[in-house]
């Protein structure tokens, strides 16, 4: 009991870790309808560029406080993610207004690889650590309730609310300021919200830049759990079937996609792995998600897919 | 002035419903193909066979196949890499395993394979439509990734998990040369070509184009939308099976999963929307601009930047390619959405005219 409630526990975990970045996912779909393949190589770069800053900034300015290194560092990153939104929006996205997704997903395919190369080109493609300070040490709980307690990695731990924070932030935004209520109308229709005043090319590079930041904390707790290094764009792979299950358009969807996702990768990994060889995780999620799909063709929290001859 | 259709009467419904009704077309066709078979082979040494024209008729194909799913039909696939690798193995497998098969065989039965595990990782797409359906198809690929890594029986227990073929005959014609090589892949995609393109002119491929421009439309005026869907997962799987086969047999010869990584299945979808959607003259075009362009910058990369007197390490070749890769791929998507197909069909109109346009 006490070994299913740990894996359970992890799951949960690294559900929260898969939300964070599947929500960069959904906020790019919802306001521009644009399926973002490159929000994975958005993670490096933005890692990367986190890592490398916290690297320079001390060397350049003689700041020796780690923590204020890494808040520069942090806010130098954001800069940087909202430099290259503007650039998509204004390179990319405005000339492909009115395109098909097809063309659209290729064009972010096509990002992914420039980010790619762009950001090993200015940051260099070693492995690097961001040491935002996060404990390492695993923590035993419920120690009375079962026979030798739960261990559970306080990182993770740490990570589960950074993200959680970051989605309630979110919502906030979304729910409570002038232009998260943009960002929602024009998510809902285009045209209307264009035909009330709303500048679309603002916020689309307002969203970008929000999924950047998204990236930036999604790469910073990756990067400090498993070193930033190219392999942190294959996150991304691993968040797709969070963004199918959760639904496309469906801020909730994606956390709670996240959950379930994690939480079945990690039971079928513990439970179903071994009979099978072991490093089912991947392909699970994806077929977890599948099975989802066809009981619900547009996600748990999609927006109903009505068609119309 | 010596493109046009001007006194060129059809009498028959079979000149009017030929492949190319024009006589200037088929032609050029004929030409085309006696530069391949005749003037190619004369000409190209082993260094431009092996790695630039064998690749390229094999992506062809592959490309065909995909674009009979993703074009004709509508079916967003990034599953196509899982079904180059359903080929290459289960071919791989039928040629180690059963005594004294022939080359062709092996081939096809490999393609039968991946035919059948299409129409399985197809089963979805009568539920699922549009994006959802891009990334359910994944699950194929991954699937697939994990399957020859860790199931020991499909790569014949070899300790390495790589896999080989050697000694490859075709009707006792040995496959050792490059030329040999190239002709047998030419030989393959001038059939397989020849077969996908009277499909989708006839009635199952008007079909699929009807579920591809609307499915609930379709399916009202009675094409049924599950074998519409399923016959374009078999056949695009068949070809892209075989694809992969030759892939693994000819041009690689020892290979591992990793051949047929997730990479390959985007490569695949860049090829169809470069060249075109919905267009079997557009894959070769596509597939010749996929495999072309990383060719041409890492051998035009260093010798511009010796040129303009700064070195450049291989790491940072290799990201420049990257970038210059991707942003190639947005620019052309940005100047022609349709595809270089188009561009050839907006060529051929004022090719009409000229010289004179009014």
């Amino acid at each position: 009991m006490a070994f299913f409630l740990e894996t359970l526990l992890g799951g949960l975990m690294a559900g929260m870790l898969y939300s964070l970045v599947a929500l960069g996912f959904v906020l790019i779909y919802k306001a521009s309808g644009v399926f973002n393949f490159a929000q994975g190589a958005m993670v490096l770069f933005a890692a990367l560029a986190m890592a490398r800053l916290a690297e320079w900034i001390p060397a350049l300015t003689g700041i020796s406080d780690p923590l204020i290194a890494n808040v520069l560092a942090f806010i130098g990153a954001g800069v940087v993610m909202f430099v290259v939104a503007w650039v998509i929006e204004r390179l990319v996205l405005r000339h492909l207004v009115n395109q098909e997704g097809t063309t659209l997903l290729m064009a972010t395919l096509g990002i992914t690889y420039f980010l790619e190369g762009l950001g090993q080109t200015i940051f260099g493609n070693s492995i690097y650590k961001i040491d935002i300070g996060m404990p390492k040490d695993p923590v035993l709980i419920l120690e009375r309730a079962f026979e030798g307690g739960i261990l559970i990695n306080k990182e993770d731990l740490y990570a589960a609310v950074i993200a959680a924070a970051l989605v309630a932030l979110l919502s906030m935004f979304f729910q409570k300021t002038a232009t998260g209520r943009a960002l929602r109308a024009v998510a809902d229709d285009h045209q209307a919200a264009q035909s009330i005043g709303i500048p679309l090319n603002r916020i689309w590079v307002i969203v970008w830049c929000v999924a950047g930041v998204v990236a930036l904390v999604a790469g910073m707790i990756w990067g400090s759990k498993l070193g930033v290094q190219f392999s942190l764009t294959t996150v991304a792979m691993r968040a797709l079937p969070v963004v199918i299950l959760g639904g496309l358009t469906s801020v909730p969807g994606a956390i709670v996609g996240g959950l379930i996702i994690g939480v079945g990768e990690k039971l079928s990994e513990v439970y179903l792995g071994p009979f099978v060889g072991g490093g089912i995780e991947i392909w699970f999620a994806y077929v977890l998600a599948l099975g989802f799909l066809l009981i619900r063709p547009q996600g748990l929290f999609g927006e109903k897919i009505i068609d119309r001859v | 002035m010596f493109y046009r259709e001007n006194g060129q009467f059809k009498t028959t419904y079979r000149a009017d419903q030929q492949i190319f009704p024009i006589a200037q077309d088929r032609m050029a066709l004929y030409a085309l193909l006696a530069v391949a078979f005749v003037a190619v082979p004369a000409l190209a040494s082993n260094y431009w066979l092996t790695n630039i024209l064998i690749p390229f008729l094999i992506f062809s194909l592959a490309a065909i196949g995909v674009n009979i799913l993703v074009g004709y039909c509508g079916q967003i696939s990034l599953g196509s890499g899982a079904f180059m690798a359903v080929g290459a193995y289960s071919a791989y497998n039928f040629f180690v395993r059963v005594e004294g098969i022939p080359l062709i065989v092996a081939l096809i039965l490999g393609g039968i394979c991946a035919m059948l595990f299409g129409i399985l990782f197809g089963l979805p797409s009568l539920r699922v439509k549009g994006l959802y359906l891009a990334v359910a198809t994944l699950a194929a690929q991954f699937f697939a990734d994990w399957m020859f890594l860790r199931i020991q029986w499909f790569t014949n227990y070899s300790p390495s998990g790589s896999v080989s073929v050697s000694n490859l005959q075709v009707f006792g014609l040995s496959l050792d040369s490059p030329l040999a090589k190239y002709l047998f892949c030419l030989t393959l995609l001038a059939v397989i070509a020849l077969l996908a393109k009277n499909l989708v002119r006839g009635a199952v491929g008007r079909e699929w184009m009807a579920i591809r421009d609307m499915d609930v439309a379709a399916a009202v005026i009675g094409i049924r939308p599950m074998y519409a869907k399923l016959t374009a997962f078999a056949v695009s799987s068949f070809i892209v099976g075989i694809a992969g086969a030759l892939w693994a047999f000819i041009y690689l010869g020892a290979w591992e999963p990793a051949a047929f990584s997730v990479d390959q299945s985007f490569k695949l979808l860049f090829m169809v929307i470069i060249g075109g959607m919905g267009s079997i003259m557009g894959s070769f075009f596509g597939a010749a601009f996929i495999v072309l362009l990383p060719i041409f910058l890492s051998q035009f990369l260093p010798a511009l930047a010796t040129m303009l007197g700064f070195e450049i390490s291989t790491a940072g070749v290799s990201h420049a390619e990257l970038m210059i890769f991707g942003g190639l791929i947005v620019w052309f998507l940005i100047v022609e959405p349709h595809g270089l197909a188009k561009l050839w069909s907006i060529g051929k109109q004022k090719l009409r005219l000229w010289p004179f346009p009014h």
